[in-house]
């Protein structure tokens, strides 16, 4: 036993060793990523980690493990699940020996996700145990029991922490590290693991028998508590759950939700004692859709009559309000306290020296009326320049291209994905643009690794997720193996090059894949590569401002003249840009 | 109010607002005493407003509620201002007196703040300005600003000085701890005119 200051997703992580776990997979997702970035670092390490290509990959392949026995731990964020629901929809069905702890990690408010679903709901659409973490300290205890009540259900369990749990930190009991003594040995069962019909049908129906046992138990877990103080009584879940203990007034009962499925005749004897209940949950409106169906003539507040909002992230400012709406006076009475308005805003940018920036720069210049569907990454910055029109999903800036193009669009297209994202879910899209014809052209803006989520190797890298030298895909290669016959790869620097790979896109018809190669500027810092620093002479320069509009964060304007800052990386693509050869390399004339 | 003590930690993605959070924690956990934080991780910290809050004491959750921080301690002049209105009234600020121009400002042509502009919307509070960059090169790195500002900003936190020099050293990269240990006292020196 030891007490630390961990962030939330090492105190899982650490969870995952005192259980033990055997295998962990996933695919990287704030807020979930470093779960595995933790675990994949151990120096002793007596189980099998990786990266997944994807989400439904990484689920497959933890679902095997655990059907042969093992503990599995599967790692995403919440729009991850989306790729899993495949294997997810049907693993309730075949259920697992070994436990299998599913993490799909929510993002209220949307810090960084493309939107604000919840996972609980999954878990209802599944029909599988989710836990839903209040603190940090809750989080490390319950995904280290997880594996054995999955084990108890014979079911995968949704562990679902949230962005205020992954990304907050506090002081931690942590219990000892066990070893890994499981190995795993698959035992033949057709019935279990083939879902055709005539066995899906009946482990459907055992599925649904299992439903009244998971409740019974889940009521007595220690997730789910209550304290009868008086008339009134809020109800949360999650880490609102926390945010309201700081409020709650002495005279109010107050009911934690940690674990779903809710026990409906548990949570009727708590709710029936009441006149009025408040329910105060983040997104969707889980526990007080169960909290009315058992209400009868309890005055029931929450979402759906108005007082607490369905999105966005609570804190206990908000939930403040929320009380205060419902009729219920919080402990603590905050001021309104809004931001200063007027301050210039100072949103994420692409690093000085980003590999995406002069790829965006030559595709505006070369299809200058294109439209650019773009995809999930860094680049997807790139909106601030103009050069991002669409990201809906992973994968989709090539299915969206083709689309537009088959819609009769006659504006050039040009797609745009990272590496990872091409690997994780960008290929098909690319098979299906060239088997039925679209005209357009797919830049692939390879740096080497999956960047925004904190540098995990991918396939292309080279190496695994615990740093074993392993073959590199060659994106080359797959994309010539889709049917594509104009394959270019263009270093991402030199903007000569790839205006020119661009124009020769341009001018032929089909499917073009250009692939922009350079690593991540963080990545070769990191690895030691310096490059020198570029300057700008004042005596050639006119101030015509191409290099500010260029967007680098290195150059900045002082006394109405642009110059260069210590962030330059020596990318030296300013340079380039520069019409009056005012930007040269330091020390250099 | 609500009890303990409540920091927030404000910058620019990059600058280590994370390892200053980090040290605060550390320190109270040194002390013996509970402690909650919250940070920006992801996409916002590629040169992006960035926060970390720290509650020293704190039993609940890990945000700092607007209007309730007992001190701001920012790295950067202009987060300052974009993040005054979570300090509470009468609370302090420990700032950075450099300020990076976002650049939003110079590819959108939205009017740049100068120093001026932004002491003068701070004018109304407790404010502890000093050049951080300056006395971490002093002390032998630019990079040691952030500890810098948790040597001026030790004399307004209930901490004791011994436990976040002791924090310091336990979480800086080994080979600078001489480095970080100098910025501290400097930033401490610094601090103490704050306070007069």
């Amino acid at each position: 036993m030891s007490k630390q200051y961990l962030l939330g997703n090492e105190a899982i992580a650490h969870g995952c060793l005192e259980s033990p776990v055997d295998f962990v997979s996933g695919y990287p997702g704030t807020p979930s990523s470093e779960v595995i970035d933790i675990l994949r670092i151990q120096e002793e390490r007596g189980y099998h980690v990786e990266w997944s290509v994807n989400e439904k990959v990484a689920l497959e392949n933890a679902l095997a493990a655990a059907w042969c026995g093992v503990r599995a731990l599967c790692t995403m964020k919440h729009v991850g699940l989306n790729v899993a629901a495949d294997p997810l929809m049907t693993s309730a069905y075949t259920g697992v020996t070994g436990g299998l702890v599913i993490m799909s990690a929510d993002d209220p408010y949307a810090h960084s996700s493309q939107n604000e679903q919840d996972t609980r709901c999954y878990a209802a659409f599944a029909r599988i145990p989710c836990l839903d973490p209040s603190t940090i300290q809750e989080a490390h205890d319950m995904v280290r029991d997880a594996f054995a009540l999955s084990e108890e259900f014979g079911l995968p369990v949704l562990f679902r922490p949230t962005t205020r749990i992954c990304h907050s930190k506090g002081d931690v009991t942590l219990g000892d590290l066990k070893t890994n003594t499981r190995v795993g040995k698959f035992q033949k069962d057709p019935r279990q693991y083939v879902v055709i019909p005539a066995h899906t049908r009946i482990l459907h129906k055992k599925l649904n028998e299992k439903q009244p046992g998971i409740k019974k138990r889940l009521a007595d877990s220690g997730y789910n508590t209550f304290s009868v103080k008086g008339a009134n009584a809020v109800i949360a879940s999650g880490i609102a759950a926390t945010y309201v203990q700081e409020l709650l007034p002495e005279d109010v009962s107050f009911m934690k939700i940690g674990a779903y499925p809710i026990d409906e005749a548990w949570l009727e004897e708590f709710v029936r004692q009441h006149e009025k209940i408040l329910v105060i949950e983040e997104l969707a409106p889980v526990v007080e859709e169960a909290v009315r169906q058992v209400a009868g003539c309890v005055t029931v507040h929450g979402k759906k009559d108005g007082h607490s909002p369905y999105e966005g992230e609570f804190s206990q400012y908000t939930i403040a309000k929320i009380m205060q709406s419902a009729g219920i006076s919080p402990k603590i009475q905050f001021q309104d306290a809004d931001p200063l308005p007027d301050i210039p805003a100072r949103p994420p940018i692409m690093c000085a020296g980003c590999t995406h920036r002069p790829v965006f720069y030559a595709m505006r210049k070369v299809f200058k009326d294109g439209i650019y569907p773009s995809d999930i990454g860094c680049y997807t910055l790139g909106l601030q320049l103009g050069a991002v029109d669409t990201t809906i999903c992973m994968g989709a800036s090539v299915t969206v291209g083709s689309g537009i193009y088959h819609s009769g669009e006659k504006a050039d297209i040009v797609s745009t994905i990272g590496d990872s994202t091409f690997l994780h879910t960008g290929i098909p899209g690319l098979i299906n643009a060239v088997y039925n014809g679209a005209d357009m052209t797919l830049i692939i803006l390879d740096n080497r690794t999956t960047a925004m989520t904190g540098h995990q190797p991918n396939p292309a890298t080279g190496v695994t997720a615990t740093g074993e030298p392993t073959i590199p895909v060659s994106l080359e290669a797959i994309c010539r193996a889709c049917g594509v016959s104009f394959v270019e790869t263009v270093d991402s620097y030199d903007l000569v090059g790839l205006t020119t790979a661009m124009k020769d896109a341009k001018a032929r018809p089909g499917v073009k894949v250009i692939i922009a190669r350079q690593p991540c500027v963080i990545t070769a810092r990191r690895a030691g590569i310096k490059r020198g620093r570029y300057r700008i002479d004042p005596d050639l320069c006119t101030g015509c401002g191409l290099c500010i509009k260029f967007g680098c964060p290195a150059i900045e304007m002082k006394d109405d003249k642009p110059y260069i800052g210590e962030l330059c990386s020596g990318c030296g693509v300013c340079a380039q840009i520069c019409p009056f050869g005012a930007i040269s390399k330091e020390g250099r004339k | 109010m609500s009890p303990g003590y409540d920091v927030l930690v404000v910058g620019i993605g990059g600058q280590g607002t994370i390892l200053a959070s980090n040290v605060l924690g550390e320190a109270c956990l040194m002390e013996g005493r509970s402690v909650k934080g919250a940070e920006t991780h992801g996409m916002a910290q590629r040169g992006g407003s960035v926060e970390s809050h720290i509650r020293i004491d704190g039993e609940y959750g890990p945000l700092i509620a607007p209007g309730s921080a007992d001190i701001i301690i920012s790295f950067d002049l202009l987060e300052a201002l974009r993040y005054k209105h979570y300090l509470k009234t009468g609370g302090k600020i420990v700032a950075n007196r450099h300020f990076v121009v976002p650049t939003s400002v110079f590819v959108q042509g939205v009017s740049a703040p100068t120093e001026e502009d932004i002491l003068a919307r701070l004018g109304d509070i407790g404010l502890c300005l000093l050049d951080a960059e300056v006395m971490a090169v002093e002390a032998g790195s630019p990079l040691a600003a952030n500890i810098v500002m948790l040597g001026a900003a030790s004399h307004f936190m209930p901490l004791s000085p011994d436990s976040l020099r002791k924090a310091v050293e336990k979480l800086v990269p080994p080979k600078t701890v001489e480095i970080n240990r100098k910025a501290f006292e400097r930033g401490r020196e610094a601090g103490a005119e704050c306070r007069g």
